[in-house]
């Protein structure tokens, strides 16, 4: 009894603790992970402010980065490890002075982040992102001890499962304890397994992400959680506090405005967070000479990357598409500068077998509002939506019965990729291998782009020899409006130069656009 | 202590409303609301004028969308109009006057209205509701709200939609949107949980039919489904006031109406959708049901659910691998290449074997080939779920802000009603009987010819709210089954609702009321 109320007086409501203690005292870190429910009260200098704020702007920066090109929790960690080391480094034991200053930077950097990135919904939701991957990434680093130390003080209200009821439902509970271990152990090793481990019972809306994947027993509402998996725990109350106080703070914000020292370098901060992703504009990708209308998009597929030929092909063949494959469709062919008019007669032509009408009800609407043509003040000022990059193709909306959108990389099995990839004239052994193999690590950008590389292999050696293209030309795709840009330039090499040999960006005048028209 | 035993059973089993036959206790309930509109009106200012136009309805409105006939008028004729001279037709193929009448003496508003404001009296649960109308010119108004299901159902019966959809609870009238600038101020903070289940998801294993079409062998998918995600929401979620909802064509809607699923933010409502999502991808992602082992609680006890119907309602009346083509893919589910290629060999030495042949014949053929016989098992168990678990549209059931068809809509395509159905007679629902408009008509017309003619006049002149002196009118109609699931379920639902409220009112400190 005693020592559980030590631990209760510890815990004090923040707030209360913000005021109750003198207002400038240094901040103590006990532990090497920190819930930042506490903003800092000392002084630091300008320069210190901004370095902090960029060493781990960088971090985060990377972190996105790992995520969109789809690595693995264990490739990041790898990949972050020297980083973190050298811009963020945060030990666990060590000389105390030391200790302190780590954590102390790491307590500022993340304020003042919060800071710059406040403003708005989008940078909100990003900010949370990532730095809820950083807290998982140093959360599965602790040392148990640690950890299960710093989730005591934590003082979330966790119900224990007792002896009885873990009797009761140990051949349940067997299900989700073998999770790790691929059911490959003896059903009594299991349900030893089962009474050792520590449970809890949690109301189920505490841990979404456990129950969406059924790696938790569900009984009335109360989920039954085993030890190991509080992380998803912590990290959602991590996840809900920091949206909550990045909230809060994006109202406190208009009252930095007198501040001229700070301003500048938030705003400076918050433009560089930036990514390839999201800020995919469409007019980058549409190239000069290049015919695009709607009859013109049955020739132009040839450049098209796999999810959208088969799109193409589906809707060639079906005179008709899902609801997200015409929205991820749409917003390519948005994307690659088909404007809003070619793209309703394309709509309009390949749905053929419907009546105008029909076709007036159903479908115009929803391409004007892609396009922003209607629908809210937003919708329209923002010129619709943009693009769906390879992260949001992977990673949103799976499809379902009857739909053909998604990425045939992911969610085809082999014997239907590579029937397509045939299909689309890829046949070579040795690159169905390798696509085979990087689909099953589930890289599947790398997948995509290995098949980039061998339908363009010719093209991709003379651009190199002739350093036609630089290398950051030549970076790994990450957008299918990318891959067509991409393609379309490459396969174009050879026509352009001979007239206009140094002026390849800006051609596509009168003279170059016979040839820049293909025969398919 | 395991909750099970201190939860009492679902209510809507033994708690039955008592239908308002006496017309005393019909009068009262009228009047309450008269009351409160008067109150409203008095003090919200904007409000009077539009409580006049309430009051003189055949007046010109400022409307969008102005009627082109005289309501009253109308409402008034329609019956004989009905009977005497050829209909109108709306552009869907209801005439116009049907629908009308259905609005005016089938559609169970009061209950309706009771079901979506969780209490008596009209407050912000029913006021700041979407309600959106599809109008017979293909138009949708969002947006709409209504104070009172009698302002709502006038605009019905003005507008005659072909459908009404239900959105969420927002924090200010919806109405009053664009006078709201942030988003914080005007948002969405409740919804019913909602589920879609749609035989179009099945064409890929259903046989007898496809689109749009049905049949009562198909529907068995649909029985199945409710099945599964009604135990599933019930014994694992706790949820236990869930309507099922004909949608009128080819599938079947849920409601959960708790108080906690209401309140679910679209990341819980995800969460929900995925742990009842079992068949993933699209006809190209080859084997579509892909489990851990050892099952899933939940996925083992609707395995135990569907297994039965497998037997029957896929092998024997779907016979989806009865010719070699389609045996195809059923092949190309199972694990082991020596196993496939036997059975391969085997079906087209004999073709024409039925599916349940097929089924036996794996078992048989795998015995002499000495396999890994547990990934036999785990492979069937997976093609008993990809054949039987059901298929949701989860985009209905993860957005909290996504519109879904009103029970008790008329489908425009077929003329049936959206009823509800009783889970506890789901094997004798039959899609394909559930009451018409035209049909209601009919059964009203002769229920009442073994009564009274001068009544009806006399029901016609009161216009408005008619009700016989003792039997509503869905009660004379093969309604009348489906109206009662309906009151059970509300009652059900108002009684937990009350409960909650007394006790939180209790805790509150205000001391209890005597009554």
């Amino acid at each position: 009894m005693n020592r559980i109320d030590a631990k209760r007086r510890n815990v004090v409501d923040h707030r209360k603790r913000q005021f109750a203690e003198a207002t400038y005292k240094e901040t103590q870190y006990p532990h090497r992970l920190n819930f930042y429910a506490i903003p800092p009260t000392a002084d630091i200098t300008l320069e210190q402010f901004e370095q902090w704020a960029i060493d781990r702007l960088r971090i985060l920066a990377e972190l996105e980065a790992c995520s969109f090109r789809n690595k693995t929790p264990a490739e990041t960690a790898a990949h972050m490890k020297p980083l973190l080391e050298k811009y963020l480094p945060l030990d666990s034991s060590g000389n105390e002075k030391f200790l302190f200053a780590q954590r102390q930077k790491d307590h500022y950097s993340h304020f003042i982040l919060r800071l710059a990135f406040s403003s708005t919904e989008d940078l909100r939701r990003r900010f949370t992102r990532v730095e809820t991957m950083l807290f998982r990434l140093r959360f599965q680093d602790e040392p148990s001890r640690d950890r299960s130390a710093f989730v005591k003080t934590l003082n979330l209200d966790w119900e224990t499962v007792d002896e009885d009821e873990k009797k009761e439902l140990a051949s349940e509970l067997v299900t989700t304890v073998g999770f790790n271990f691929g059911g490959s152990r003896k059903g009594s090793n299991q349900v030893q397994q089962v009474m050792e481990e520590e449970w809890c019972k949690v109301d189920w809306e505490r841990v979404p992400d456990l129950i969406e994947n059924r790696r938790v027993v569900l009984r009335k509402g109360k989920a039954y959680v085993p030890a190991r998996e509080q992380q998803s725990m912590v990290l959602s109350e991590f996840t809900a506090k920091l949206e909550k106080a990045l909230e809060i703070t994006s109202r406190a914000l208009p009252r930095l405005d007198e501040d001229d020292r700070l301003t500048p370098i938030l705003n400076h901060l918050s433009k560089n967070f930036i990514t390839p992703d999201s800020s995919y504009n469409g007019s980058g990708t549409s190239v000069e000479g290049m015919e695009i209308s709607a009859r013109n998009i049955d020739n132009l597929s040839q450049h098209f990357p796999m999810c959208m030929a088969h799109l193409h092909r589906t809707l060639k063949r079906d005179a008709k598409l899902m609801h997200f494959g015409r929205l991820q469709y749409t917003l390519f062919l948005k994307g690659i500068g088909l404007n809003l008019e070619e793209c309703l007669v394309f709509w309009r032509s390949s749905f053929n077998k419907i009546t105008d009408d029909e076709f007036n009800k159903k479908y115009r609407y929803n391409v004007r509002h892609v396009y922003g043509d209607v629908g809210g003040d937003s919708n329209r000022r923002g010129g619709g939506y943009s693009p769906y990059s390879c992260q949001k193709i992977l990673t949103e909306h799976a499809p379902g019965p009857g739909d053909a959108h998604g990425c045939p990389y992911r969610h085809f099995n082999m014997e239907n990729l590579a029937a397509l990839l045939q299909a689309s004239g890829v046949s070579e052994k040795g690159v169905l291998q390798g696509v085979q193999e990087d689909k099953e690590k589930q890289k599947f950008h790398m997948a995509c782009n290995r098949v980039f590389e061998h339908i363009h292999k010719n093209e991709l050696k003379k651009a190199r020899d002739e350093g036609i293209m630089t290398p950051v030309q030549l970076d790994t795709i990450v957008h299918p409006n990318e891959y067509f840009k991409r393609s379309y330039l490459l396969k174009n090499l050879g026509k352009q130069p001979q007239q206009q040999p140094q002026q390849q960006q800006n051609s596509g005048g009168g003279g170059g656009d016979g040839d820049v028209k293909m025969d398919g | 202590m395991p909750d099970s035993q201190e939860n009492p059973t679902p209510m809507d089993e033994d708690f039955v409303l008592v239908p308002p036959t006496a017309k005393g206790v019909k009068k009262e309930q009228e009047d309450e609301d008269i009351d409160m509109a008067d109150l409203d009106a008095a003090t919200a200012k904007p409000d009077v004028k539009r409580e006049l136009e309430d009051l003189f309805p055949d007046e010109d409105s400022d409307e969008e969308f102005p009627s082109t006939a005289n309501p009253v008028k109308q409402e008034q004729s329609a019956l004989q109009a009905l009977r005497s001279s050829p209909v109108h037709h709306s552009q869907r193929g209801i005439p116009n006057d049907l629908m009308r009448i259905f609005y005016q003496r089938f559609f169970p508003w009061r209950l309706w209205f009771q079901w979506l404001n969780h209490s008596p009296i009209p407050d912000n649960d029913f006021q700041h509701r979407e309600f959106s109308l599809w109008l017979p010119n293909q138009a949708v108004m969002r947006y709409q709200s209504y104070r009172t299901h009698d302002m709502m159902r006038q605009d019905v019966l003005r507008l005659m939609p072909t459908r009404i959809e239900i959105g969420p609870i927002y924090t200010a009238n919806p109405r009053d949107r664009k006078s709201y600038r942030n988003s914080t101020a005007f948002r969405p903070i409740e919804k019913e949980l909602c589920f879609d289940i749609d035989l179009t998801d099945y064409d890929d294993v259903r046989t007898c039919c496809d689109k749009a079409n049905i049949c009562l062998k198909c529907w068995q998918f649909i029985t199945m489904a409710v099945k599964v995600i009604d135990t599933g929401l019930r014994e694992d979620f706790g949820y236990e006031h869930i309507l099922w909802v004909y949608s009128g064509r080819r599938g079947a809607h849920a409601w959960v109406c708790d108080r906690k699923a209401r309140q679910l933010d679209d990341r819980k409502r995800k969460a929900i959708a995925g742990y009842f999502v079992a068949v993933k991808g699209g006809k190209e992602s080859g084997k579509r049901v892909n489990l851990r082992r050892p099952l899933h609680p939940h996925l083992a006890r609707s395995l135990d659910i569907l297994k039965e119907h497998f037997q029957y309602d896929i092998l024997e009346q779907q016979d989806p691998w009865r010719d070699n083509e389609q045996a195809a893919h059923l092949l190309s589910l199972l694990p082991d290449i020596k196993l496939r290629e036997a059975l391969r060999k085997k079906w087209d030495d004999s073709p024409d074997r039925s599916s349940s042949e097929k089924w036996k014949d794996i078992d048989k053929v795998a015995k002499t080939l000495d396999l890994d016989t547990r990934a036999l098992l785990e492979a069937k168990q997976d093609i008993v779920l990809e054949y039987t678990y059901p298929r949701l549209d989860v985009v209905v059931s993860q957005q909290l802000t996504h519109l879904l068809k009103s029970p008790f809509v008329v489908h425009p395509g077929t003329g049936r009603v959206c009823v509800p159905i009783n889970r506890n007679k789901l094997e004798e629902f039959d899609p394909l009987n559930v009451p018409t408009v035209a049909g209601m008509v009919r059964e009203v017309d002769s229920w009442q010819k073994g009564g009274d003619d001068q009544e009806d006049e006399e029901m016609i002149k009161e216009g408005g709210v008619v009700y016989d002196e003792f039997v509503p009118d869905w009660d004379k109609t093969s309604l009348k089954p489906y109206m009662e699931t309906f009151r059970t379920f509300v009652g059900g639902l108002l009684k937990e609702e009350k409960r909650v409220k007394r006790e939180r009112e209790e805790g509150g400190g205000g001391g209890s009321l005597d009554f």
